[in-house]
């Protein structure tokens, strides 16, 4: 064999008993590390394996489940709600036919969510909610009086038939990212409502709640923010000194403050100074405020992605005639944006757990209906399950999110080209 | 205004006096330099001798600070709109390629044409199909930059230059940074683009590629014009010690 024969690579698979050999039990100090690793994480698994099925009570989720999704929202008018969970479902479906990817994951994701509900539903309530449905049926409330099994199963045919329809569809992509984009205003159009005898009456913010809240709060300060941290950006790099000046004092004044502050100050402080008439709701001043508070975590993370731009870049735009708007939008930003993905989604992240700070104004999301009915006298004490149950939502959309954003990365290439 | 027409060949780019500080150190010390069109000047000088801050005072990526630049009959001025109409006739080609590395080979080129001279995606993606051919890379259209060779990297950046259909071409150290076996490919195309009557200045050591095709050499040191001439007038007969130094140092 000469050298310039062209060789496979060496085997390097050990098998499962060579791994445990090689990871756990290389030496005697290792396989006792093991052991001891082994014995405790039974202890605290099984401990907990057996309070979960034993003596928890889960009753207090099931029965207050109404409450953590839509906190005191009129229960008559939770059929709204309803309704933009099947906007949603269908624009899931359809993305997950039409994008494929990481839409797909998601799609799957939720369908194997309402599949699980809707056997826990079937397990839980039997036959009930139909004897309730008939009940009301009669009366002529149908949308109230459908029961939340069927809610499910349409949004589960809804993302099937979503995905169904949307496969080889790919020219609708630009269509399918402008009906999300409308389907938020329609979905705050519906839950909000309008006038007092209308078919639609108006439901006041201050009756929003649960994860319904929680999920407002975030994806509009996101929503908002993200566009508003790019500009302060921009604005702190700008050659006019206004500018420069008002964006280094607003970033540095809003990072020099808790978001605690901003929100009390929101809050309290924002209608002495407005004029009387001009009242603005608990909820949108909340928004307010942690839209103004991300925009400067933002800017500042945006501002890190623009200095890693080579000089090169920006003169070579300019040596094809670009001028410094089209620099900017076309070369600039999108590689600035795409190197500070990672940073911007933890900023994400941590935007949607500290939406639970609205607590503390009053505002009932996930955290504050939790401590509401823990409050009740019937699950006093309860406070192991009421918790665990929030931590584990936060944790699912939390996780959803950070996945995300590492397959948009691995999409872009990021950290490749 | 009409500044540059003399004697029937229009003057393309009219240096007069330019002088540039970089904050307190005089970097170009009054260089008078005129180039007709289709004239192909090479400037070669020592490291740190000015030639690359030259030719970027010529497309405004540098201010020069004092004296005249005209280029295509307008003059070099603060006048923001004037820079871009400027810009928009003189291609550049860098050391560094500096590639667009978010974007393809056929976006890299169409870029320009699309969002400054408004051309229709169709029509900007034929040119950049037909440069692509030109400088031997058709069927890396749709690659990005990042899985092309440096030269041809190289080779995709003077494409992109082209695609403007610029009146000049800017040439800074184009070769410096690329393997000795990707150099010649990248000379091919520009000799071929000298050939076809380019105005063109460029900044570089290939002698080989000066002696071929310049039309005249120009040799910079210390921030001014040395001396310049025929390539034969440079190669077999330079006036200056400092000319003959550099050339023996640089030609073994």
């Amino acid at each position: 064999m000469t050298s310039a024969d062209t060789l496979e690579p060496p085997r390097l698979s050990l098998g499962v008993f060579g791994w445990l050999k090689k990871n756990l039990f290389s030496t005697w100090y290792n396989t006792v590390l093991t052991f001891i690793a082994l014995w405790f994480i039974y202890t605290v698994l099984s401990q907990m394996i057996v309070w979960a099925f034993t003596s928890a009570r889960w009753q207090v989720i099931t029965a207050n489940l109404r409450l953590f999704m839509v906190g005191p929202y009129p229960p008559d008018q939770v059929w709204r709600v309803w309704l933009v969970l099947c906007i949603v479902s269908t624009l899931m479906g359809l993305s997950a036919g039409v994008f494929g990817g990481t839409m797909r994951t998601f799609a799957r994701w939720l369908a194997a969510a309402y599949a699980t509900l809707i056997v826990l539903d079937v397990i839980a309530e039997q036959t009930q909610p139909f004897v309730e449905f008939t009940r009301r049926w009669s009366t002529g409330q149908f949308m109230s009086a459908l029961p939340g099994i069927v809610w499910l199963l349409i949004n589960l045919a809804l993302l099937g038939g979503g995905w169904w329809i949307g496969r080889e569809r790919a020219a609708w992509r630009g269509r399918i990212v402008a009906a999300w984009f409308v389907s938020f205003f329609v979905t705050v159009a519906l839950l909000q409502g309008f006038g007092r005898d209308t078919w639609l009456p108006e439901v006041s913010t201050t009756l929003w709640g649960g994860l319904l809240l929680t999920f407002m709060l975030a994806t509009v300060s996101i929503v908002v923010s993200f566009p508003l941290g790019v500009l302060l950006a921009l604005g702190r790099r700008s050659k006019l000194p206004a500018i420069k000046i008002f964006c280094i004092l607003y970033i540095e004044l809003v990072r020099g403050v808790p978001l605690v502050t901003i929100l009390y100050m929101t809050q309290i402080m924002l209608p002495l100074f407005l004029p009387g008439q001009l009242r603005i709701d608990n909820v949108t001043r909340a928004i307010a405020g942690m839209t103004l508070f991300t925009a400067a975590y933002m800017a500042e993370n945006v501002r890190g992605g623009l200095q890693a731009i080579p000089l090169g870049q920006i003169e070579a735009a300019h040596a094809l005639g670009l001028n410094e708007a089209l620099t900017t939008i076309l070369i600039v930003l999108p590689q600035a944006l795409r190197m500070v993905i990672p940073a911007i989604v933890g900023l994400f992240i941590s935007l949607f757990k500290d939406t639970t700070l609205a607590t503390i104004v009053a505002l009932l999301e996930l955290l504050g209906v939790g401590r509401s009915v823990l409050a009740q006298a019937e699950f006093m004490g309860l406070q192991t399950e009421v918790y665990l149950f929030i931590a584990a939502i936060f944790f699912v959309f939390s996780y959803a999110m950070s996945f995300a954003s590492y397959r948009v990365e691995e999409a872009l290439g990021v950290g490749k080209r | 205004m009409d500044v540059g027409m003399v004697s029937g060949v229009r003057d393309m780019i009219i240096a007069r006096d330019v002088h540039k500080w970089f904050d307190r150190l005089h970097v170009l010390k009054g260089i008078n330099l005129t180039v007709k069109t289709g004239e192909v000047v090479v400037i070669f000088g020592p490291s740190g001798s000015g030639k690359s801050t030259f030719i970027r005072t010529i497309n405004r990526l540098e201010e020069h600070q004092r004296g005249t630049i005209i280029v295509d009959g307008i003059e070099m001025t603060n006048d923001i709109r004037n820079i871009h109409a400027i810009r928009r006739e003189i291609g550049m080609v860098f050391q560094s390629f500096n590639l667009f590395p978010h974007l393809t080979v056929m976006q890299n080129i169409t870029l320009a044409p699309m969002w400054v001279r408004r051309w229709p995606r169709e029509q900007a993606e034929q040119i950049a199909m037909d440069l692509l051919r030109r400088v031997g890379i058709p069927e890396q259209a749709h690659k990005y930059p990042a899985q092309l060779s440096g030269g041809q990297q190289q080779r995709v950046a003077i494409a992109r230059a082209l695609a403007m259909q610029p009146k000049i071409m800017l040439f800074d150290e184009p070769t410096s940074a690329l393997d000795p076996e990707m150099i010649k490919e990248v000379l091919d195309v520009m000799t071929e683009l000298a050939k076809s009557g380019m105005t063109m200045i460029c900044v570089t050591h290939e002698m080989g590629f000066a002696r071929s095709v310049a039309d005249r050499m120009v040799f910079m040191d210390a921030g001014q014009i040395i001396e310049e001439g025929t390539p034969e007038q440079i190669f077999n007969n330079p006036q200056h010690e400092r000319t003959k130094l550099f050339l023996s140092q640089i030609l073994h």
